[in-house]
């Protein structure tokens, strides 16, 4: 017994390590670098965390004040100090753009959180519970599918008020059909595959059955949905901002930035295109961001 | 393919009904005094007046019935074509829907009209041309189409080819060329979704048999493409069609607010602001019905151009 030992430790010097799990970090890094290697994608990545960052952080990318005015340089165009130029009381528009990454992306945030939620709720639901239960949510879907977004949104704002927050609401309440659609589909789809039927098998709740294998698994296409949708809900919040029922103008918030510029749009065109230049390139980039992950899926 | 018929038909008016009504609860079940905001809308105080008046107007504008008793009242008359008396301007709200209709109805028509013409456009060029770096290029074009907002394209429109160039004018509803620069920012979104369907079906009727068996024929590269791949490819574009109906009155609102258009969308963003309910109601209701009309005609259309899925067509 002792020679065994002996042979063991002398003969192997370096033993061969044992197979352990990737990590989570692991597999998500294996995912994500080959899409990273792609300039295009690496270069949409870095406009979206950068909205993120003024939304979350403003002060660290501009050291004007968005709300302080200069009259002396009104309507001055784009140059070295100011980067968007300036508006109608001297503000620098490319600060008022970053300050009002804190209202536009909280607001499509929201919206989005509130279709996940209740897109993911109907979805599950229907597609787990079937029969006259499915037929009637799909209806009330096919129902809200039947109004246009914008519309709808209008008519949600008129009930619950003007600004920001309801704003967001209307747009959320807008997109819930999309999600709960493609949610459905997905668990309807995962619902009848081999390992759903094993956990039933094995003796695991209906509720643990959902939230531990159907759930993870239908998360890939709602993601995608999500990262589009994103990028509608700052298009949409920005468009009801634009129609004047967002936030009001002292604030800066992309749709009414653009908004209150287009009274200058002969003499000074900057003022209403380059804040706009700006959400195109954020959501351009958020859709680019979805479009590829989902052929990388494919 | 009449019971086929009857059970469409039926089916849309479900739909109909029920936007309606979710539009109802919406706009008077949510917090918000009617009866506030209609005093408000003509400029009095709801505190100034006294109780008794307070009343007598609740019981003239019949706000002083139960919810659902309101609700059916309003449904009954709109059933027949009465859809109610607007609050701010003090007129019909029908007659407001036919004096702005027409306005609306000839730029989202000549919107539609041109996202077919650009998207298919767009699409065909796209899968005909081979040198990749531009066929990578216009495969990301129709990505951007749809991340610009409307009213910014409008604004952009408007400098270019109104103040810069002077070719359209900038604002107004008179004459066709007036109609030009909305209809052209309008159909942009649309087409860019019809572009992003057809290349990503060109690309799959481009693997089918048939198309090998047409090269064989010894067909040229257009050729194949106009008769066999385009006819293949464009049958989604119908269905899209009717949906991309409610983006198209959705961006109406905001394309009729730039340029200063008096159709329905500037209607319904003027209500909005006045939170004038009965118009806002009524638009809702109009333009789901626009909705389901084309999406019905389109369901109609399909098993007359697509024979193989004759009237077993399942409408998800």
């Amino acid at each position: 017994m002792t020679t065994d030992i002996r042979l063991y430790t002398a003969g192997d010097a370096a033993p061969v390590p044992a197979w352990k799990r990737r990590t989570r970090w692991q597999r998500l890094q294996q995912a994500v670098a080959p899409l990273l290697r792609r300039p295009g994608f690496s270069l949409a990545l870095l406009v979206v965390l950068f909205a993120l960052l003024a939304a979350l952080a403003p002060h660290w990318l501009s050291s004007f004040a968005p709300y302080a005015t200069s009259p002396a340089d009104k309507l001055s165009a784009p140059s070295a100090v100011h980067w968007f130029g300036t508006d109608e009381l001297g503000r620098d528009l490319y600060t008022r753009v970053v300050y009002g990454a804190r209202l536009s992306v909280q607001a499509a945030l929201l919206a989005v959180a509130i279709a996940l939620l209740g897109g993911l709720g109907i979805g599950v639901l229907a597609g787990f519970a079937g029969g006259r239960l499915d037929a009637a949510l799909m209806r009330l879907v096919d129902v809200l599918l039947a109004l246009p977004g914008l519309l709808l949104a209008l008519a949600i704002v008129t009930a619950i008020g003007f600004g920001t927050v309801p704003v967001a609401i209307a747009v959320g309440v807008g997109i819930i059909p999309g999600f709960a659609r493609t949610t459905r589909a997905e668990v309807l789809r995962i619902k009848t595959l081999p390992y759903v039927e094993a956990a039933r098998l094995g003796g695991a709740s209906w509720l643990r059955t959902l939230l531990r294998h159907v759930l993870p698994n239908a998360w890939g296409p709602v993601a995608v949905l999500a990262t589009l949708d994103f990028g509608a809900a700052i298009l949409a919040t920005a468009g009801l901002s634009f129609l004047g029922f967002g936030a009001a103008p002292p604030a800066a918030e992309w749709g009414t930035l653009i908004a209150s510029g287009r009274h200058f749009l002969i003499t000074a065109p900057w003022v209403s295109l380059l804040p706009g230049l700006f959400v195109v390139a954020v959501v351009f980039s958020l859709n680019h961001l979805a479009r590829s992950a989902e052929e990388h899926a494919r | 393919m009449k019971r086929y018929l009857i059970g469409r038909v039926g089916q849309a008016l479900l739909v109909l009904w029920g936007a309606y009504t979710i539009t109802y609860f919406i706009l008077y079940l949510l917090p918000g005094d009617t009866l506030a905001i209609m005093l408000s809308a003509s400029g009095m105080e709801a505190d100034g007046l006294s109780p008794e008046d307070l009343a007598k107007a609740r019981a003239y504008y019949g706000l002083d019935r139960g919810l659902f008793e309101q609700y059916f009242d309003l449904l009954w008359r709109a059933v027949h074509g009465d859809l109610g008396q607007s609050l701010s301007l003090g007129r019909p709200v029908t007659a407001l829907l036919a004096e702005r209709l027409p306005q609306t109805l000839a730029l989202a028509g000549l919107a539609i009209v041109l996202s077919l013409l650009g998207g298919v456009g767009l699409a065909y060029l796209t899968a005909y041309l081979q040198w990749r770096p531009l066929k990578t290029a216009l495969t990301r074009l129709p990505s951007l189409g749809f991340s610009v907002p409307v009213f910014w394209m409008g604004l952009l429109l408007i400098q270019v080819f109104a103040f810069g160039l002077g070719w359209f004018p900038a604002t107004g509803s008179q004459g066709f060329a007036s109609l030009v620069l909305p209809a052209v920012t309008l159909a942009i979104p649309s087409a860019a979704v019809y572009a992003q369907v057809l290349q990503r079906g060109f690309q799959g009727v481009w693997q089918e048999p048939y198309i090998a068996t047409a090269f064989a024929k010894g067909l040229s590269r257009a050729q194949v493409q106009a008769r066999h791949g385009l006819r293949n490819a464009a049958l989604p574009l119908l269905t899209l069609i009717g949906l991309q109906v409610g983006n198209t009155v959705s961006g109406a609102v905001l394309v009729e607010t730039i340029f200063s258009r008096n159709g329905v969308g500037r209607l319904a963003q003027e209500a909005v602001l006045r939170q004038d309910i009965p118009v806002v109601l009524a638009v809702v209701a109009v333009s789901a019905a626009a909705f389901v009309l084309v999406n019905l005609i389109v369901d109609l259309l399909y098993p007359w151009l697509d024979p193989r899925i004759a009237h077993t067509a399942k409408v998800s």
